[in-house]
């Protein structure tokens, strides 16, 4: 029986000729990466297993999470990866100022590639399947483990095919397409299984609408996301990326447990309300409600802070200015992205809107720092979860959306349809 | 191996981000993870749970971040078993890896109420509501995990391999 493209790159990882789902196997790791959070916390327990890492090329890591350090905890955990990461040699230790959030910088920095088997102790390292990789967040044990062995034991997961065919209109990204999917098959929709990515539509999906379709795979509960590798893939690895890589197929005859098409021409702006990533609903029901009114807009994260997501902010900011009542936090996910906005002058668009901009870090997706909310205070969030208090009380509400949506909204005041903005 | 205490009950996806807020992860240490458990789905919880108790929810326990700082939590608190429908990976993972006992069992999950008083049978895979006096046969861990669990979890299975 034919594998799914999944399936064969855990299949080669673990010296197999094929591998089937349900199938227990150890598989070799090319990057194991650990952030300020779940690194500090890893150490000890590798410790118990070995001194020295398994390669200082494939040991990966990004403090993001809490950086600049937020408080004096955050400041020793920073400090203890810092220096293990010295200790063990490490070629890639991503320091602040010269990195950026983890799932936005490993790809641009090419430490991840097309056909790799990854594991990185947080639970968006799923991101990494829109280059053709097996990549998927595990716990610190896990990590630890990997650190040392170089290797993992994996349930070979089965697989839903989502074929998409079309091209997304003007103001849907991949953000309004993975969370149309999301409320389609539900928050543990995919659970154990991997989000095989197929079909015409994909050509007309950019790179960073991949990244950001591939990150939010976690939240209907998957192990993996994955897109083939084609034309833009290739580019995008060429310009990134000094690593040979391998480029992997599914298997005409792969099994699957479902098969769900998706026609990206019909898919409008798309927000998730609290507090579940599949509660989707799309601009046009969005519209006919009683308009939602808003505090925060957070443009940002691993999930949209990439360089495509900053423009798109800024055309439609461009000329405009920020609600009186709304705080806008822009945060581009790595330094180079900074710069280009700098460059593109984007940085000015958005202060001149009256947004504040960010070091790159996680600040505020997880509630950690820079812009934490208060009871009661609703959020449009660029970023990937709107559980109970995620980013801050548990009486504050996020909505989760895309660049467009959110800076739309925060020129508007509520949740608001770019169309009707327009950008310039 | 066996399990007795009272249950807490929760429902549908309860998240890693409500089981230990990410404001309390500039700490690893298991004492003070264990004081803030639960924080933002019961505060009540870390107040009322002794030591045994178990925790029995729905669909899709545990989803969310990576943290392993939620079943750690959960474990340090005291709580000794959880049984839900279904578990995420990444809790599922975590949990065994850590030695926090998991069960799914649906019939379970739904049948049993808070505070009732509910034994374990781990050999077994046995759940016996004592309060209502109902038996559940919760599903058993393929054989690679129940090796894993046996070695006393991943770090000493890794090392006793190396050996």
């Amino acid at each position: 029986m034919g594998m799914t493209m999944t399936q064969k790159i855990l299949a080669a990882h673990a010296g197999l000729d094929s591998v089937t789902a349900g199938q227990l196997i150890e598989a070799k790791l090319d990057v194991v990466m650990a952030n300020d959070i779940t690194g500090p916390m890893a150490l000890p327990i590798f410790r118990q297993m070995a001194d020295k890492v398994f390669d200082k090329d494939k040991v990966v890591l990004v403090p993001d999470h809490f950086t600049p350090n937020k408080d004096i905890k955050s400041a020793e955990n920073s400090k203890a990866i810092r220096e293990f990461a010295k200790d063990q040699g490490l070629s890639w230790y991503f320091e602040q100022g010269k990195s950026g959030v983890e799932h936005a910088i490993l790809p641009e920095a090419g430490v991840v590639a097309a056909g790799e088997c990854i594991i990185g102790a947080d639970s968006h390292t799923c991101t990494y399947g829109a280059l053709g990789a097996f990549s998927t967040g595990v716990g610190t044990t896990d990590i630890a483990t990997g650190m040392a062995m170089g290797e993992l034991w994996f349930k070979v997961p089965s697989a839903i095919k989502f074929v998409l065919t079309g091209k997304p209109g003007r103001y849907v990204s991949g953000k309004d397409i993975i969370i149309h999917i999301i409320g389609k098959i539900g928050v543990d929709g995919a659970l154990y299984k991997s989000m095989e990515f197929t079909g015409d539509g994909i050509r007309n999906l950019s790179m960073a609408d991949r990244f950001t379709m591939a990150n939010m795979a976690i939240e209907a509960g998957a192990k993996n996301g994955i897109f083939p590798v084609d034309e833009k893939t290739e580019e995008y690895l060429k310009e990134h990326t000094k690593k040979d890589y391998h480029v992997y197929e599914a298997d005409e005859d792969a099994e699957y447990e479902s098969i769900v098409e998706i026609d990206l021409s019909e898919v409008r702006p798309t927000v998730a309300f609290p507090h579940l990533p599949g509660n989707a609903k799309t601009i046009d029901e969005i519209e006919a409600m009683e308009p939602i009114k808003i505090d925060q807009v957070v443009i940002g994260s691993c999930t949209n802070g990439r360089m495509e997501d900053m423009r798109k902010a800024a055309a439609i900011l461009q000329g405009h200015t920020v609600h009186p009542d709304v705080r806008v936090m822009v945060i581009p996910a790595t330094q180079k992205i900074y710069k280009q906005c700098i460059r593109e002058g984007l940085l000015e668009i958005f202060v001149d809107a009256g947004c504040a901009v960010n070091t790159p870090s996680c600040g505020p997706c997880m509630g950690g720092h820079m812009g934490v909310m208060a009871a009661g205070e609703k959020c449009v969030s660029t970023t990937n979860r709107n559980f109970v208090g995620r980013m801050g009380h548990v009486d504050s509400l996020i909505y989760l959306a895309s660049p467009e949506v959110a800076a739309a909204s925060a020129i508007a005041g509520y949740i608001a349809n770019p169309e009707k903005v327009g950008d310039k | 191996m066996k399990a007795l205490g009272h249950v807490f009950k929760y429902g549908d996806n309860v998240d890693t981000d409500v089981i230990i807020p990410a404001r309390y992860l500039n700490s690893y240490d298991a004492q003070e993870l264990a004081s803030h458990a639960m924080a933002d789905i019961d505060p009540e919880f870390v107040n009322k749970v002794q030591p045994g108790d178990i925790i029995v929810a729905n669909k899709n326990f545990g989803c969310g971040s990576s943290r392993e700082h939620a079943p750690l939590c959960l474990k340090t608190a005291g709580v000794s078993c959880v049984i839900a429908e279904t578990f995420a990976r990444i809790f599922y993972r975590n949990a065994i890896n850590i030695g926090l006992p998991i069960i799914e069992c649906p019939e379970a999950a739904k049948a049993i109420e808070a505070g009732d008083e509910v034994e374990i049978d781990f050999d077994s895979g046995k759940i016996y509501d004592r309060t209502k006096g109902t038996e559940f046969k919760g599903q058993p861990f393929p054989e690679f995990m129940q090796k894993l669990i046996a070695a006393g979890g991943l770090v000493k299975y890794t090392n006793s391999k190396r050996k």
